[in-house]
């Protein structure tokens, strides 16, 4: 596990990598995460392009206080190792691997990343991993390749890949990815690191994608892979908590304070003892209800 | 360096640059159209040139379409069309980067 | 010398044509006079006539105003059919004082000025190979902008005396009744036209659809047409439609769009009652439909909607959202259907919407107004006059005179490709500041430091970046770099008056 804080990662918005238009703007709509494509948005003519201009625009542009992520060619591909050194100089915060399918292959990508680190200058340990899981094998290896690096940040499931490789492909009530979510999901919180649900293309849909976000939300998802930016205030509707989540959640950071002030090793609200799972779900509620804007800085409710 | 071959990077999209590069004995000679060529036209000569000598390429003749790029844009299409020309997409020049 | 918002204004243009400089946005109480047109009588039965030959044969002689309006946009064949016919007659010297000039119009125009046809021009705006033909100083006498309340209000002064008005409308009877309704060519509100077939002194209308007599519902009366040619066809159906008419998919325009409702909603004037205005656009039609969740949803209904119309926007008034359209022109062809059928739509003329010199205009009525922009300085004052070479390609329209709604928003991206939007200092000033409240942008909004209320009320919106706007001018800065001044010559081209008649800037011959 790559951090002690966790940070909201509701949204991760893919942008192609050749594309100046949205490279430029791909920070104005609020996504917790961007990921810059290198892999299937660009086309193999254009690899080397793709990757001088994501590197000038992340050298260059504000984006804020976004997580940046790269998703980088294959490691079966030529271009899988310029990609590395080539986002790793650029002080990419994310590298994320598409097609991983076994622990080895991080292990191997993190030997790739410290070399670039070294060759670069740039602070060792400071580029962060994420895996993409695209397969039979890697669902199944899920809970090692999630393990497999204190790099790692997160696990994502890539259905399009994944429903191909099963013999199947995506239907709307998304039964066929049943297994494979809670398996990547189920490895991403053994290891303490994000999971990450799989992107919805159809923009017409907009009540199949409510009905998929909701879904994965309540499976315990941090969040989901995006196409297009509208979809980015939608996700976050989704996570935005409730009233009733955040009035219980504050009772249970004001028991916190007030054991501190006390001196108590023992929180308790209403004369019952408060165990952590509840506290660490309280700060998440009260997380969310910050990046929602329902409360400010201190917790205090907006008035609306 | 010796630009081996004629080659093109960037698109007519709004926001890209289209950059072609090819052999030329006469220092760097820039033919730019650009709907900006009043406000940001020595700009965007000045990026081309500087990082064409980057790569050390000294003479060769620039042909650039430029729908309204910012200076990163300008910069990645000339490192590839650069790295293009000579031939050296595989093994990218970091310090041009 | 120079005016109150710090242009330099070439003294000898402003001698010449005795104008004063633009000094504040508050118009007073003064009492004013206005003029009449004169009036050839008859009893009505000889006004058709076979020819706009002899029509023009009748009316038209050197030296005089003629004017057309605008309502047929790019779909306009009346323009071009009389222009061709003044110039091949001879005629020299003539002012023209169109409502606006649009593309269709643009050759006819600068050939005009070459045969010395027309040698003066009055206009809302002018586009393309027109805006570049003046720009390079190719018109001896420099074009007077004015926006729809000010040639209204330039009209009943008679700072424009329109001698000869040659309106196309897709219906007449042979005495003149005619609307802009019902036939081929239609377009819905005649607006603009109104204020010409009142003032001229000869009014000629054209048509491709005469009605039998009395036509009705009449806009243009009887009492006002001298002339009525039949003609084969007065526009082109399929390009009336301006701009777009279908919803934006566009990410950024739909989050400007979704800021500008923020803006709206959390602002004091989204209560009960209220009335807005949107313009036309990708970007204000998606405001309309963001407008219409939030209307929904707190249970608030407008009084009215003002100015030029869209589809989305009378499908409000359909739903109830809206209990008023006033309408000075049709955006689309379903607006305009809309003004047909609903007797809640009401066509006004340009006077009643945005004449400054007034017993009350509607844009003094209006709570809410979403202006595009194509510069906006750290003064708050907009260009939507020049581009960022320097060259006439806009036109003022309602602008200035809608500005003067109580919350003014102007919606704009922070960067077009490489141009900033927000600069220290406008290439034309069109819409002094001082009108200008709120600008919203992809990366977060701007507050006139003068409105401290909407400081409160607005400062602190979820999701909403608040920057003052020297902030977002060094942000646009930082990302396209900074531009080499524009170069002009000494040459006026064209001066832009203040909807008061006042000049706020003029426009200098490009050096290229």
């Amino acid at each position: 596990m790559a951090e002690t804080e966790e940070r909201l990662r509701r949204t991760m918005m893919f942008v192609p990598g050749n594309n100046p238009a949205m490279v430029k703007d791909a920070g104005i709509y609020g996504a917790d995460s961007i990921m810059f494509d290198l892999e299937d948005a660009v086309s193999m003519a254009e690899k080397d392009a793709a990757r001088a201009l994501v590197y000038e625009a992340l050298k260059s542009q504000d984006y804020g206080n976004a997580e940046l992520v790269v998703r980088i060619n294959g490691d079966d591909t030529p271009y899988y190792h310029n990609d590395i050194k080539a986002m790793v100089k650029a002080g990419i915060d994310v590298i994320r691997l598409p097609k991983t399918e076994t622990a080895d292959m991080i292990k191997t990508l993190e030997a790739d990343v410290l070399a670039a680190e070294k060759e670069f200058g740039r602070e060792e340990g400071s580029t962060h991993l994420m895996a993409a899981i695209e397969s039979a094998k890697g669902v199944l290896n899920a809970p090692a390749i999630a393990a497999a690096s204190d790099r790692m940040i997160g696990i994502a499931l890539s259905a399009e890949d994944y429903t191909t490789d099963m013999k199947t492909h995506r239907y709307p009530d998304g039964a066929e990815l049943e297994f494979a979510r809670n398996m990547v999901l189920h490895a991403a919180r053994a290891a303490g690191i994000a999971a990450f649900d799989t992107v919805f293309t159809n923009m017409d849909d907009t009540e199949g994608f409510y009905r998929e976000t909701r879904y994965i939300h309540q499976l315990g998802f941090d969040g989901k892979s995006l196409v297009n930016p509208r979809q980015i205030a939608m996700v976050n509707e989704v996570y935005q908590p409730t009233a009733k989540e955040i009035a219980n959640a504050k009772n249970v950071i004001n028991a916190i304070e007030e054991a501190r002030i006390k001196g108590s090793g023992v929180i308790s609200m209403n004369g019952q003892m408060v165990d952590r799972p509840v506290v660490l779900r309280a700060q998440r509620v009260m997380r969310l209800a910050k990046a929602s804007h329902l409360v400010d800085e201190e917790g205090n409710t907006i008035e609306k | 360096m010796e630009i081996k071959q004629t080659a093109l990077a960037g698109t007519l999209e709004s926001s890209d640059i289209q950059i072609m590069l090819s052999k030329g004995t006469d220092g760097i000679t820039i033919d730019l159209e650009s709907d900006v060529e009043k406000q940001f036209g020595d700009q965007i000569r000045k990026v081309i040139t500087d990082t064409l000598a980057e790569f050390d390429i000294d003479n060769g003749k620039v042909k650039a379409v430029d729908k309204g790029a910012l200076d990163c844009v300008i910069k990645a299409r000339t490192i590839a069309v650069a790295q293009r020309a000579l031939q050296t997409q595989d093994q990218p020049a970091w310090e041009a980067f | 010398m120079k005016n109150n918002v710090n242009r330099e204004l070439p003294d000898d243009v402003m001698a010449a044509l005795d104008y004063k400089p633009y000094e504040t946005t508050n118009i007073g109480n003064p009492d004013i006079q206005r003029v009449a047109p004169s009036v050839h009588v008859q009893t009505g039965d000889d006004k058709l006539v076979d020819s706009i030959e002899d029509v023009v044969k009748a009316t038209v002689k050197d030296g005089m105003t003629i004017s057309f309006h605008h309502h047929f946009r790019n779909g306009d064949f009346v323009f071009n059919k009389v222009m061709r016919v003044i110039i091949d007659a001879g005629i020299k010297n003539l002012t023209l004082a169109p409502s606006s000039l649009t593309g269709v119009m643009n050759d006819m125009v600068i050939e005009a000025i070459k045969a010395g046809t027309v040698t003066n021009i009055t206009s809302s705006g002018m586009r393309g190979s027109l805006g570049d033909f003046v720009s390079h100083g190719n018109l001896k006498n420099p074009v007077i902008f004015r926006s729809h309340g000010d040639r209204a209000r330039a009209i009943e002064h008679g700072d424009i005396k329109i001698d000869v008005a040659f309106l196309g409308v897709p219906n007449a009877d042979k005495l003149g009744n005619a609307n802009g309704m019902d036939g081929k060519a239609v377009f819905g509100s005649l607006g603009y036209a109104l204020m010409d077939a009142q003032y001229a002194n000869k009014v000629v209308l054209l048509t491709d659809n005469l009605m039998p007599y009395p036509n009705t519902p009449a806009s243009i009366k009887q009492t006002q047409v001298d002339y009525v040619v039949q003609v084969d066809q007065v526009g082109d159906p399929d390009k009336i439609g301006s701009g777009a008419t279908r919803f934006t998919k566009d990410p950024k325009e739909l989050k400007i769009a979704s800021t500008v409702n923020d803006v709206i909603v959390n602002s004091p004037y989204f209560k009960d009652g209220f009335s807005f205005q949107t313009g036309s656009g990708g970007a204000a039609l998606a405001v309309t439909r963001y407008l219409r969740q939030a209307m929904i949803d707190n249970k608030i209904k407008a009084s009215f909607a003002l100015g030029g119309i869209t589809k989305p926007t009378t499908d409000l008034l359909k739903e109830g959202l809206i209990d008023r359209v006033m309408d000075v022109q049709d955006f689309d062809k379903g607006a305009a259907d809309s003004m047909h059928t609903n007797p809640k739509q009401q066509e006004i003329d340009a006077s009643w919407y945005a004449d400054p010199d007034n017993k009350g205009a509607m844009v003094d009525q209006l709570d809410v107004v979403i202006l595009s922009a194509l510069e906006i300085d750290t003064k708050f004052n907009v260009n939507v006059m020049t581009g960022s070479d320097g060259v006439i390609r806009g036109a003022v329209g309602g602008h200035q005179d809608a500005a003067t709604a109580k919350l003014t928003i102007i919606s704009a991206p922070l960067v077009r490709g490489r141009i900033a939007t927000v600069v220290p200092d406008v290439t034309t000033v069109v819409t002094p500041g001082d009108s200008i409240d709120v600008l919203v942008t992809e990366y977060g909004i701007a507050i006139n430091p003068k409105r401290k209320d909407l400081q409160e009320s607005l400062g602190h919106l979820a999701g909403v970046p608040v920057y003052t706007i020297d902030e977002l001018q060094k942000m646009a800065a930082a990302k396209v770099g900074t531009p080499k001044p524009l170069e002009f010559t000494d040459r006026t081209v064209a001066l832009v008056e203040y909807r008061d008649g006042s000049v706020i800037d003029a426009i200098h011959e490009v050096k290229d």
